[in-house]
């Protein structure tokens, strides 16, 4: 009899999350599918978005670019400690959360100041007698950004997985004559496979929207999806456009992610 | 191997900790100019201090992030509850809606609301300013309700079910063997729900920037606007503490939690 009663405990949820979430999209449809001016039925701003597919194109590879060196930057990290003391293992794990923590406007602010033309690194290497590097506004400086600001979120869920693999698999590849690349290929590295997975979709799916980290760090030549975006609601005023951009962000976030869970036998966890 | 892995953590140490250092450093600075350091002086925290409208911002965030948060972490344990007890097809509607706002970028979500909050508020309530301190909290709870779901659904799932039937068999009314037993059970996930959700909440951008209108601004919406007007040092004062402050209550934390499994383990050996 309570588990009827309790069940009613989900109706106010299910019709604040319809009310907060699907309606909302269900706006950017309408949006996106009326005039800004007159307001009538238009696909005007859909076939705009052809002018956007080289934009689109710039995010999908930067925030590709930079899922996959958060990988190879963030693995070696997450399987030392995973193999550190229990101790060391919360202190270092402490120490991956707390960038997360503290204002991702302030730190990319402090990549500004060092990578500047009269920035830090320059100054630095000016009184080495080195000459000044351009630094700033260039492509890699927005994958610098990206790898920077979301490279924890490759490490946790890496750690999670890399953790919980059963030592005595590795010690069986040993003892049956593996050497440790091969233990490394045959039984580490497919056993971390949905760890792999989760960390890509979560540094992939905030670096390809991202508006800030392009706009401080980036050039012209590196607009990204995000930008056209808030330029569209913050300063272009056409909402309408950007809500058929917004639609044109998300089917593609669904698809990827779609793909990703495919591959990782669509079994998701919960991080951090 | 393991020599080649501690090189390169360390390294990545350095890396993921330098922007703070020199945020930290610009923090003590007597210059305004973040790339040269002219001297050290505690000038900044002092005008920190004396800033109200700087301070009055903090607030903003803080209001927003306790509010959300707590009313988030209420509502979303007991629908947590609710959910768990649905039926299969029902059960996965539910977790398909949780989904939404954690797979969809912040960028979209932050849209989607906005847009919504504007046609209602001018469309139909014939409002000139919709986007409000209401709009804003509104926002902060959708985002943060899926973490407290996320987090307290695993422990519901793990919690034994006769528990609550023996607490009720005992003569609990469900509504005490829900205070007594179930909520004890959960506690974990929902503490730490909570402060995911308040983390989140608290230092959130993105959704806050489309969904906030002039009169009710939370920090990092003001950080943003930055980019138009120069830094204040005061700023670096600002997140200096609060990186001192966060990185204390972490470690104490940390030391807390050790402490309760060294116990566990004693225990365990008598």
């Amino acid at each position: 009899m309570k588990k009827t009663k309790s069940v009613l405990l989900s109706a106010p949820y299910l019709a604040w999350m319809v009310v907060f979430t699907l309606v909302p999209l269900g706006v950017v449809a309408y949006y996106a599918l009326t005039d800004p001016a007159t307001g009538v039925f238009t696909l005007g701003n859909l076939r705009n978005l052809g002018m956007y597919l080289p934009v689109l194109w710039n995010s999908i590879a930067y925030s590709l670019v930079s899922a996959f060196i958060c990988l190879l930057l963030g693995y070696p990290v997450a399987y030392y400690i995973a193999h550190c003391r229990q101790t060391a293992q919360k202190f270092l794990y402490m120490l991956v959360m707390l960038p997360m923590c503290m204002s991702f406007l302030l730190r990319t602010l402090a990549w500004v100041g060092l990578l500047q033309d009269t920035g830090i690194i320059n100054t630095m290497l000016a009184k080495i007698g080195l000459p000044r590097l351009r630094l700033i506004r260039t492509p890699a400086a927005v994958v610098l950004g990206m790898v920077y600001n979301y490279l924890p979120y490759m490490i946790l869920p890496l750690y999670a997985t890399l953790m919980k693999i059963d030592r005595r698999l590795i010690e069986a590849a040993e003892d049956l004559g593996c050497t440790p690349v091969q233990t490394f290929c045959k039984v580490v590295f497919p056993l971390s496979m949905p760890g792999i997975l989760s960390g890509m979709t979560m540094v992939f799916v905030p670096a390809v929207s991202t508006f800030y980290i392009s706009q401080k760090l980036g050039g012209t030549d590196t607009v990204l999806i995000g930008d056209v975006i808030e330029r569209q609601f913050k300063q272009g005023n056409n909402p309408n456009l950007g809500a058929a951009l917004s639609l044109v962000l998300m089917l593609l976030v669904f698809v990827c992610t779609g793909i990703m869970n495919r591959f990782g036998g669509g079994e998701e966890e919960v991080v951090v | 191997m393991k020599r080649a892995n501690r090189i390169i953590t360390v390294l990545i140490f350095i890396f993921l900790y330098i922007p703070m250092v020199v945020l930290v450093v610009a923090s003590f600075n007597t210059g305004k100019d973040i790339t040269q350091f002219s001297g050290f002086t505690l000038r900044q925290y002092q005008r920190l201090f004396q800033d109200r409208s700087l301070l009055g911002l903090l607030g903003n965030s803080l209001l927003v992030s306790i509010l959300a948060s707590l009313i988030a972490t209420v509502f979303g344990t007991l629908s947590a509850v609710g959910i768990h007890n649905l039926n299969p097809k029902l059960r996965k509607v539910a977790m398909t809606l949780t989904d939404i706002p954690m797979t969809n970028p912040d960028i979209v979500t932050g849209v989607s609301l906005s847009l919504l909050f504007v046609f209602v508020g001018t469309k139909m309530l014939g409002q000139r300013n919709s986007l409000t301190f209401w709009t804003l909290l509104i926002a902060h709870i959708t985002f943060n309700l899926p973490y407290v779901i996320l987090n307290v659904m695993p422990k519901l799932k793990q919690m034994d079910a006769s528990l609550t039937d023996a607490a009720m068999d005992l003569g609990c009314t469900p509504l005490q063997a829900f205070f007594q037993v179930t909520l004890h059970e959960i506690m974990p996930g929902v503490v730490s729900g909570a402060i995911m959700a308040f983390t989140m909440s608290l230092d959130d951008f993105v959704i806050s920037y489309f969904v906030t209108g002039l009169d009710f601004i939370t920090l990092p919406v003001e950080i943003y606007s930055y980019t138009k007007k120069p830094i204040q040092p005061k700023i670096y004062a600002m997140f200096t503490l609060l990186f001192l402050l966060i990185f204390v209550l972490m470690t104490a934390m940390n030391l807390i939690q050790l402490a309760a499994d060294k116990k566990k383990v004693a225990a365990r050996g008598k």
